[in-house]
């Protein structure tokens, strides 16, 4: 039987508890402690404040089932209130030192007020420490769950977790569909009523204990027997009913949504581009927004109405604006192009940033409008039937997405993407076989330029207006970002990504202004937990899942039938 | 017989470093042709040379009647030059039959929208060579590992699948950079075989670098030693062994007169 680590017991309460601290003394408690998850009961500050807690206490506690129930306890309570200590320590400086706030500007009152729950220091600090010393302990009992029970206990928990957190997504599709006083029972102002809390997470635990028990096994069971055409079948079915669901989704979602998945979209359609030029290709390019902004201006310019515009079609400004974002990809990847790596990615940068100083610039002021931007920007439109909506743009951006999908796939299968993936993987043997170097970079660089272009023109057409902000250096990071978690190279991973790091934050206002921090710490996370990303491509599925590909196997193909195919020798 | 390469007075600098030097080199037609020398000789680096990888200062190599200076890596492969190298550089993170496939690049002509399009022409051609793929990985007996990423099989399977992608192109000339380092004497002797049946059955003309004696005496029509960049010996097999200027290049001035080079003892420490 193991002892338990004291030391390492301290050491993990002591960062969770400097977690804590950092998260308590740059505002992030005191900025999320507004957003409700269960009304009365529980906030997002207070899920910050007390997660690390309890999964310091989850984590000391060990892998190890054959422990001592008392010792795991005991240091699942100490990991717990050490988490405590360092803002315990704050709230009492915070007590006799009155000018705190001169060097830490956002140890405020309130802060001060959600650490002590509304109590004067000292209860208050003291229900704090016993709240968290309770949760460490909490997160050490749960080892001592038998694992069947253990893990549909915490997926019901997480459910009702993010079904809170996110409770915006039911309320708008509830708005939809139900009475106001009905949606009142489940949602208040803000997150979800304590009733609702505890119905949701029975259910949940109700559903995650029949999958433990006896889903899971029967659906192996049917996994096993499943014959291909049976499992194609499936598949087509699943790929007919999502298309069916995106087609009807607005009306499911109502406006807000759908704006934000109109957004998610313009992110998709950018991410898919990008993705051909790192993912497949390998080639790092930091300033892939500039591809962006040329759709946009060009197509803005073109279609605008007002002073600087011409005032042509939209249908006809728009490939335009594509064809000027893969023109403009192509002259500047034939000197780029023949950098590698790192070079690139620093040239690119730069490029990127000499766009936006251009746009900006007063020299080309009159034509392009400088910081004021292009108001005024056209709309398509079929004879008068005129695209206003974010309803309208979902169905333009999901074409958009549908294409630039359709064109990574059939690309990524064919001759153009093994291609990429040779050139990715060496470049100077991939020119050895024969590869053009130059002309299968260029194709990358065009065809991700041509999305970018398209994802502007729409954008600038959906918002109405086209500034010189929009195209910062952050949406290249943004976009890369989407990429990487993920999963660079996949198709599906890429539009997860999007949902992932565009959709959240827009549900989730209060991030903004942590945006970049979150991002920071997702992507360590990330490459240190997962670093394929979250929907890894086929290659590396394909590396770990060997037995499970439902591809028929070289070996299958190559059976009896073929077995009369003369050898070359 | 015909010569298929012939290299004039071939001069290859890194600054003061001189790593070819006025080497005048033919194969011909047909023929299996081994390149021998001390480490640093400039085996590799006339390699390089020949396929594009260097520019060569001086001088001029000509395959089949065009002369290869100037000319990128791609533009050379697709004239028909084909070659591994002495640390396997396959495509570790593609599988072994997408490494052969992209070995058959320079037959390869549909454009590169054909598969967005659904051309029946692509589709053919794309059909065509993983049939083609699957042959040649049969061929080099890597039956049923298609589907493996190269990075994933053992070492000699990665050898042997190098020597696969090399042939998808359909090369007139194969240059083989040390295909036996890193074998068994077993695995060796499979491999010697291996590469006179790629001559005899195929057809195909072999330049190789080798340090394996017994492959080189075993399988060789003619023999160039370097050493310091320069062309010392040229012969056959017999001539080699016989020659005391090759033997004071491998073990040194004394040795020269004490020593007989013979099949066995001449084995270059690595």
């Amino acid at each position: 039987m193991n002892t338990i680590n004291w030391r390492r017991v301290i050491q993990v309460g002591l960062i969770m508890g400097v977690v804590v601290l950092i998260a308590s003394i740059i505002g992030m408690v005191q900025t999320f402690d507004e957003r409700d998850m269960i009304a009365g009961l529980l906030t997002l500050g207070q899920l910050l404040l007390f997660a690390p807690a309890f999964y310091g206490g989850f984590s000391v506690a060990g892998k190890d089932e054959r422990r001592a129930p008392v010792p795991t306890l005991l240091a699942g309570l100490l990991a717990g209130a050490l988490a405590a200590v360092p803002v315990v320590l704050l709230v009492a400086l915070a007590g006799f030192w009155t000018t705190i706030r001169d060097y830490f500007v956002n140890v405020s009152p309130q802060l001060i007020e959600i650490l002590t729950f509304g109590r004067e220091s000292v209860s208050g600090s003291l229900l704090l420490l016993g709240v968290m010393a309770g949760l460490g302990l909490l997160g050490a009992a749960i080892h001592l769950i038998p694992q069947r029970v253990r893990r549909p206990f915490i997926n019901a928990t997480m459910f009702t977790l993010v079904f809170s957190l996110f409770s915006d997504v039911p309320l708008n599709i509830a708005n939809q569909f139900l009475s106001r006083d009905l949606v009142r029972l489940v949602f208040p102002s803000k997150g979800i009523t304590v009733v609702a809390a505890v119905v949701i997470f029975a259910l949940a635990l109700a559903v995650a204990l029949w999958w433990e028990f006896s889903g899971r096994a029967r659906r192996q069971q049917q996994q096993a027997t499943i014959t291909p055409e049976a499992r194609r079948r499936n598949s087509l079915i699943v790929m007919v009913v999502s298309l069916a669901l995106l087609l009807v989704l607005p009306r499911i979602l109502g406006i807000f949504l759908t704006n934000v998945v109109a957004q998610v979209g313009t992110f998709v359609l950018m991410a898919l581009g990008l993705n051909i030029v790192v993912g497949f290709a390998g080639l790092l390019d930091l300033g892939y927004v500039a591809f962006f902004a040329v759709g946009a201006y060009v197509t803005a310019l073109l279609t605008s109405t007002g002073d600087l515009g011409l005032g042509v079609n939209f249908w006809i400004a728009m490939p335009i604006g594509v064809i000027a974002a893969v023109l403009f990809g192509i002259v500047l990847g034939i000197p780029v192009l023949r950098l590698r790596g790192d070079y690139l990615a620093i040239v690119t940068l730069g490029f990127g940033e000499i766009i936006r100083v251009l746009v900006r610039s007063d020299l080309l002021k009159p034509v392009i409008g400088g910081a004021q931007g292009i108001l005024d920007v056209g709309r398509p439109n079929f004879g008068s039937f005129t695209f206003v909506t974010p309803e309208h743009y979902y169905y333009l951006i999901l074409a958009g997405c549908m294409l630039a999908l359709f064109i990574a796939w059939r690309l990524r299968d064919g001759r153009a993407g093994r291609q990429w993936m040779a050139v990715r993987e060496d470049e100077d043997v991939a020119e050895a076989v024969g590869i053009n170097l130059v002309g299968t970079k260029l194709l990358a660089f065009a065809i991700g330029a041509g999305f970018a272009g398209l994802a502007g023109a729409i954008f600038g057409s959906r918002v109405g207006s086209v500034f010189p902000n929009s195209f910062e250096l952050l949406i290249s990071i943004n976009v890369l970002a989407i990429i990487i978690v993920g999963g660079v190279g996949s198709l599906p991973g890429v539009v997860l990504g999007a949902f992932v790091l565009v959709g959240l934050p827009e549900l989730l206002r209060e991030f903004v202004e942590f945006r970049l921090l979150i991002y920071g710490i997702l992507l360590i996370v990330m490459m240190l937990v997962r670093p394929e990303g979250l929907w890894p491509s086929a290659v590396r599925r394909r590396e770990l899942h060997a037995a499970e590909t439902d591809e028929p196997s070289v070996a299958a193909a190559e059976g009896p039938l073929h077995e009369e195919v003369q050898p070359l020798v | 017989m015909a010569n298929i390469l012939e290299a004039t007075n071939v001069t290859k600098r890194f600054g003061g470093l001189v790593a070819v030097n006025r080497l005048d080199f033919a194969i011909p037609e047909g023929g299996i042709v081994s390149i021998i020398g001390p480490n640093g000789a400039g085996k590799t680096t006339f390699f390089n040379c020949i396929t594009g990888f260097y520019q060569i200062d001086d001088g001029d190599i000509v395959f089949n009647g065009t002369s290869l200076k100037g000319r990128s890596p791609d533009k050379i492969t697709r004239l028909g030059i084909a070659r591994t190298y002495q640390n396997i550089r396959l495509f570790a993170y593609m599988s072994a039959i997408e490494n052969i496939l992209a070995g058959m690049e320079p037959r390869l002509n549909s454009p590169w929208f054909g598969p967005v399009l659904g051309l029946p022409g692509t589709r053919a051609e794309e059909e065509k060579a993983v049939e083609e793929a699957r042959q040649l990985l049969r061929f080099v007996g890597l039956r049923g590992k298609g589907d493996s990423l190269a990075r994933n099989l053992p070492y000699g399977d990665q050898r042997r699948l190098e020597i696969a992608r090399a042939l998808a192109g359909n090369p007139r000339l194969l240059l083989l950079d040390e295909p036996t380092a890193g074998m068994n004497p077993r695995e060796t002797a499979e491999t010697t075989e291996f590469i006179r049946n790629l001559r005899d059955e195929i057809g195909i003309t072999i330049l190789l670098i080798e340090h394996d004696m017994r492959v080189v005496m075993g399988i060789s029509e003619d023999i160039t030693v370097l050493d310091y960049g320069e062309k010392i010996a040229q012969g056959t097999p017999v001539e080699i062994q016989g020659n005391p200027r090759v033997i004071e290049a491998y073990l040194g001035r004394g040795a020269a007169g004490a020593a007989h080079l013979t099949v066995e003892s001449v084995e270059e420490p690595a």
